[in-house]
């Protein structure tokens, strides 16, 4: 009787004339405007800032603040802490929602608050971890100084600084995902004689696809653009330890502004590049999901 | 290829699933496990398969020890409640899977493999949904598909968890019946879960009936209809009546008649030792009409069910009182 009653009133609503759902022109308008204002303010202009910037000074200028071979080094510093943090990523993610969505044990929640701790906390302070842990005065800081290994201050550190805040992507990206597929399909291979890596490439992984990739996009993004961590542990050696974002930061405070912006520049583009992948593989999981 | 079950015990946690359940199926025979849900049935069945752990006990494959073995090696066919097609996978490709996974040395040539495909979608009578993906098609095309399936590998135990379980009552009746020709054909031994008694008494050889974990009863649909072990069991195999009945025993003992064993008469021909009763509603459409009646002397609803002809005779309307006897009761002990 429950349902009737509910259903009732919905059915009505449908039959009410158009214009009294309708909000005057005025509202409609005014709310509108409001939205592109606020869009226009907060976001379009900065990101047109940073281009007009940019080029202010012309191409040429542009091209040589991007050659210029402290820029270089850290484009290349930036993808290698990306190129080794994503892929690092990419397996330990896969692996604990796959343990997290299939399988039932104890501590379940707990290592699932455990992935997401570096949601939870601030950038800096992830980076102050890895200092107080490898730095010289850190726990293992003697050990290191003596078998002459650097961490902290140096590439490893940076590595560790961005794997560790890029953590979570993957996995939050595919517990969901994989929790709502069930293992049916899983077992239903098994049955036919697959082998426990047949089932997860020839099943598992088509089926997780989209979802994954989502998942290393943002992760990409995020490790190419992470700022906090990586500049606690990075030191800002120029040409040795600085990463794109903490080299858009030295050029700044040099007044180098076209040289800022110009770095800065890359970063946008990659933000935008992010956004659209994001929309499309986003799109993608959706039609997989309603299959 | 025979299936022995012996002994097999398993619990989560605190709630025991299956209790000592020792169960032997021939070769070519069809056997149903129908109980209520929770009873075990598709734990028992996951067990066969290879899916599920038993805590305790042991099963044999063609009289050989399989308790160890993975599901991959025991070479069982399943087919999954909701089908479990691979969803980013053609029906073809669906069907040619298990063959296309084996390694080089077994592994039938492609063109084998194209074939073997085209008579398994022959034999389900969708050759024409080969290109389609699992979810273009109807409940009762997946449902078939998962078999041609399972059946792709020449599995040497079939086994079907609620086969018809989400399907609707006609495409219901035409699968199982073709599951049972299909069985006849393969020769193979067959165990499939069901909660529908209709449906386990109709397609299998034996039907095994669970209940808390252990079987209650073996035997064969006839065996079982005609004598159930327990009031469970009567109680699961079709619509009863609670009959009070003038048993001095009702203290140790209850009483059960199926609606089609009253007899009803007019109140003017009741006999002597007839129950009264007043008739509260009537469903007079399908092969037989069914009456609700309400006893006269306790107060209890009785549901009979009388043929066309005889309802036609009584010319019965609701208020009418009738005169109930009970033709064949059924005594369980409490």
């Amino acid at each position: 009787m429950a349902t009737v009653a509910l259903e009732l009133p919905r059915k009505r609503t449908s039959a009410i004339p158009r214009s009294i759902r309708r909000d005057p022109p005025l509202v409609r308008w005014g709310l509108t405007l409001l939205a592109l204002l606020a869009l226009g303010v907060f976001i379009v202009l900065p990101l047109v800032a940073v281009f007009v910037q940019a080029f202010a000074k012309g191409l040429p200028v542009y091209l040589a603040a991007i050659r210029e071979p402290d820029t270089l080094s850290a484009i290349r510093l930036s993808l290698l802490a990306a190129g080794v943090s994503v892929p690092l990523n990419l397996v330990f993610g896969v692996a604990a929602a796959w343990t997290i969505a299939k399988f039932q044990f104890k501590g379940k929640s707990l290592l699932v608050t455990l992935i997401d701790i570096p949601f939870a906390v601030s950038p800096v302070v992830s980076g102050l971890i890895f200092v107080l842990i490898f730095g010289a005065q850190g726990w293992f800081g003697s050990w290191l100084i003596d078998h002459d290994i650097r961490i902290v201050f140096a590439v490893p550190g940076i590595i560790l600084a961005t794997t560790f805040v890029t953590f979570p992507f993957v996995a939050r990206e595919l517990i969901p995902l994989m929790q709502s597929q069930g293992s049916d399909e899983e077992e239903a291979a098994l049955t036919l004689g697959a082998t426990g890596w047949q089932m997860f490439f020839k099943i598992t992984l088509p089926n997780i696809k989209w979802g994954l990739l989502y998942g290393v996009v943002l992760c990409t993004a995020r490790a190419l653009g992470e700022f906090g961590a990586v500049s606690v542990v990075s030191g800002h050696i120029r040409g040795q330890t600085n990463t794109l974002p903490l080299h858009v930061e030295i050029l700044y405070n040099e007044y180098n502004y076209s040289g800022a912006f110009a770095v800065a520049s890359l970063l946008s583009v990659i933000a935008v590049i992010t956004l659209t992948l994001k929309k499309f593989l986003e799109w993608k999981t959706k039609e997989g999901a309603s299959k | 290829m025979s299936i022995e079950i012996s002994r097999i015990r398993k619990s989560y946690g605190a709630f025991e699933a299956l209790q000592d359940v020792s169960l032997r199926i021939e070769k070519g025979e069809l056997v149903a496990l129908l109980g209520p849900s929770g009873s075990g049935k598709t734990t028992l069945l996951r067990i066969i398969a290879g899916l599920e752990i038993p805590d305790s006990g042991s099963i044999s494959l063609n009289d050989e020890d399989a308790t160890n073995s993975t599901a991959r090696e025991r070479q069982v066919g399943f087919v999954f409640q909701h089908y479990a097609l691979f969803r980013h996978l053609t029906v073809a490709e669906n069907v040619a899977f298990g063959l296309r996974l084996r390694p080089r040395a077994t592994r039938p040539s492609e063109q084998d493999i194209r074939e073997r495909v085209r008579k398994l979608l022959d034999l389900i009578q969708l050759d024409w949904l080969g290109d389609r993906y699992p979810n273009q098609l109807s409940g009762g095309q997946r449902q078939r598909v998962a078999l041609a399936r399972a059946l792709a590998v020449e599995p040497r135990v079939l086994l079907l968890d609620e086969p018809f379980g989400a399907l609707d009552a006609k495409v219901r009746k035409e699968l199982r019946r073709w599951l049972r020709r299909l069985h006849d054909d393969l020769h193979i031994a067959s165990v499939f879960v069901t909660h529908d008694q209709e449906e386990a008494l109709e397609v299998a050889d034996r039907v095994a009936i669970m209940d808390h974990g252990k079987i209650v009863q073996m035997g064969t649909p006839a065996e079982v209809y005609d004598n159930p072990a327990s009031a469970f069991v009567y109680q699961f195999l079709g619509d009863v009546n609670l009959f009070h009945g003038r048993a001095e025993s009702a203290e140790t003992s209850v009483s059960y008649v199926r609606p089609y064993e009253l007899e009803i008469t007019p109140q003017a021909e009741t006999a002597h030792g007839a129950v009264l009763a007043k008739v509260r509603h009537i469903a007079a459409a399908g092969p037989a009409v069914r009456l609700e009646l309400l006893r006269e002397d306790t107060g209890h609803a009785l549901e009979a069910e009388i043929t066309r002809d005889r309802y036609r005779q009584l010319r019965l309307s609701i208020g009418d009182t009738v005169g109930v006897t009970p033709r064949n009761i059924r005594v369980f002990a409490k």
